[in-house]
């Protein structure tokens, strides 16, 4: 498998007026063609700004400090932001799918406006041509009478409906990578789950990798292939998602998975365990592991020594962390 | 699973056809919520008239405008002169209605012309911000430092009136108005998500700005255009009357009025007339402007 994108120390950086927020510090991860990635965490931990940084989309008062990040063998961070280059590639052969399908449609222009946008900016199709293929986009994410309805204005729309556009548009242009940012939080579990499906139906026959951005453990599970943790601004577990949640190794993770119910699993017959305390303050963040005022296997090591580098613990299973727990 | 989709799909289609709700094009729906209105419907009635008597002002008028006729000067309303005739025998009538073109011409070209340059302006400021925001923002400041008025007089006064000169004069005090107007919309749309996902298909700062935030921050400004046309018409008759708007003898409502205040015991619809003329005018705009605000703005789509 080759890898279309790869994300190497990724630093992006916030200025405000309280100090510096490093919403991303460090950030590395790749991502091979026709993959599906989830990047978990909660909210805050820098997830969303991870890929905005990718996309070049990040506004001021951010800002990329430093990193590598290289798409289909071209260095984006060479790019301006809003230059033509980066243009060309976003919409094109890197596409988003953004959270809320209430706002992120314009309300003044129609459907077909909407989708057959693209399709004129980055293919050159004449307005006829590209209504007919936005028709066809339409039809192929379950739109139904999707041959009056693009006439319709996003108003007249379902929520579950407009994500579908948005779903449409993301793919009008064939792109190489999908990056859905938490997708399915604003609709409901039905309808979450028929877009899941949709998705990754699409994504596996246009050979498409995507890149699920979410905090919903459920629904990277199913999905995802490969599973990145991340925490304050970095990734603190990484690899197969059966690895992750077979074996996760990372305190973190632990956590995480013992804070959810699974399905098939006797009532009563587990106790939920929330993670005590808070996300850390990410302005004031300490040397050390920033998971460490919450982690119940700390070690003495980790009070003294600096943040660990991620470290190899399986077979393209990585963590950041000295401790080595054993998941009974 | 791929199966399950497409007959869902399908099955979707079926329904979907059967069960849609007949939809209405948007006009029908605009056109419903500005007539359904009698307020609005009598302001759009007035606006059209106007706009009728100033395209075929010369087939409606009774007499030519300009002709002075001293034997029938300072004549009551009679069947000859619909509205009398003033101090040097011109038909009142007859000059209102052609007065109608000159405040329409007026009105129309300032309002769009400051509004062009408003819009533009203010959208580069909001879209752009920092230094170019400061810039556009200061010279906004600048204009709005000096009252109205006295700006008008000040370039009307100094380059001596004529219709050119009161379109700039009004045009050019109306920019600073439009400017902020367009800034302050254009900032609050960009905040929105399909801004974001506009620049995420990878549109232009050009496109972005006509396509994305343009049509959104739009609704309040054609109010803005609407009602201005009825403040420009008044200022271009505020100016006309003190004598240093429209020269004569142009036909102009302001200037009418001007003539007429010396009859006012006598002849009082010599000014009377005129004025109403411009009430009219502003009234008609004023409504319209309401009318088209609450139909045409998206967020009140499904509310009204």
């Amino acid at each position: 498998m080759t890898s279309i994108l790869d994300v190497e120390n990724l630093k992006t950086y916030f200025k405000t007026e309280y100090g510096l927020v490093k919403a991303a510090d460090g950030v590395s991860f790749h991502v091979n063609q026709g993959e599906i990635i989830g990047l978990v965490g909660e909210s805050g931990c820098g997830k969303s700004v991870s890929i905005l940084s990718v996309m070049q989309l990040i506004q001021k008062p951010g800002e990329i400090v430093d990193g590598k990040i290289i798409f289909n063998g071209q260095d984006l961070r060479k790019y301006r932001s809003n230059g033509p280059e980066m243009r060309a590639i976003r919409g094109s052969k890197m596409t988003m799918i953004f959270q809320e399908p209430m706002t992120s449609l314009n309300p003044v222009l129609t459907i077909c406006r909407q989708v057959t946008e693209s399709l004129e900016l980055h293919l050159d199709m004449d307005r006829q041509a590209a209504r007919e293929r936005a028709i066809e986009l339409l039809k192929m994410v379950g739109v139904p009478d999707a041959a009056s309805r693009v006439d319709d204005y996003p108003h007249q729309f379902s929520g579950g409906m407009r994500q579908r556009v948005m779903i449409a548009m993301a793919l009008s242009c064939n792109p190489m990578i999908i990056f859905a940012d938490e997708p399915t939080t604003a609709v409901d579990v039905t309808t979450q789950a028929q877009l899941l499906e949709l998705m990754k139906d699409l994504v596996t026959r246009l050979n498409t990798s995507l890149v699920i951005v979410t905090h919903n453990l459920g629904v990277v599970a199913r999905y995802a292939q490969r599973i990145y943790v991340m925490y304050a601004g970095r990734i603190i577990e990484s690899g197969l998602s059966e690895d992750i949640f077979g074996h996760p190794h990372h305190p973190y993770t632990i956590g995480l998975l013992h804070s959810v119910p699974r399905l098939g699993e006797k009532h009563g017959s587990r106790k939920l365990i929330p993670i005590d305390g808070m996300p850390p303050d990410l302005i004031n963040m300490p040397p050390t592991c920033a998971f460490l005022p919450r982690c119940t296997y700390k070690v003495e090591k980790c009070q003294k020594e600096p943040w660990p580098a991620l470290r190899a613990v399986g077979d393209q299973h990585y963590i950041s962390c000295y401790v080595d727990i054993r998941e009974k | 699973m791929a199966d399950d989709i497409e007959k869902t799909a399908k099955n979707n289609d079926a329904i979907g056809a059967a069960m849609a709700p007949p939809r209405h094009s948007e006009w029908r729906r605009i056109s419903r919520v500005f007539f359904g209105r009698k307020l609005y419907a009598i302001g759009f009635a007035i606006c059209v008239l106007l706009i009728i008597v100033a395209i075929f002002a010369p087939w409606i008028a009774t007499h030519d405008p300009l002709k002075t006729d001293l034997r029938h000067k300072l004549e009551q309303p009679s069947w000859t002169h619909l509205l009398g005739t003033d101090s040097v025998g011109r038909d009142t009538f007859s000059r209102i209605v052609y007065g109608t073109r000159t405040s329409l011409l007026i009105g129309f070209t300032a309002v769009f012309a400051s509004a062009m340059a408003g819009t533009l302006m203010g959208l580069a400021a909001a879209y752009f911000g920092g230094w170019v925001f400061a810039i556009i923002m200061r010279f906004t400041d600048a204009i709005m430092a000096l009252p109205g008025i006295i700006l008008v007089l000040l370039i009307a006064g100094l380059a001596g009136g004529g219709i050119p000169v009161v379109i700039f004069a009004l045009g050019f005090g109306g920019i600073a108005g439009m400017c902020r107007m367009m800034c302050g919309q254009a900032l609050s749309v960009k905040q929105n998500d399909y801004v974001l996902a506009g620049r995420a298909i990878g549109m232009s700062d050009w496109r972005m700005m006509l396509t994305q935030i343009f049509p959104n921050a739009f609704p309040p400004l054609m109010v803005g255009i609407t009602m201005g046309i009825g403040g420009v018409v008044l200022g271009e008759a505020g100016l006309s009357f003190l004598g240093i708007g429209v020269m004569p003898p142009t036909p102009s409502w302001g200037g009418m009025v001007n003539n007429g205040q010396s009859y006012l015991l006598t002849n009082p619809i010599l000014s009377l007339a005129p004025g109403v003329a411009i009430m009219l005018l502003v009234f008609g705009f004023n409504m319209l402007g309401d009318g088209v605000r609450d139909a045409v703005d998206p967020k009140l789509r499904g509310v009204l």
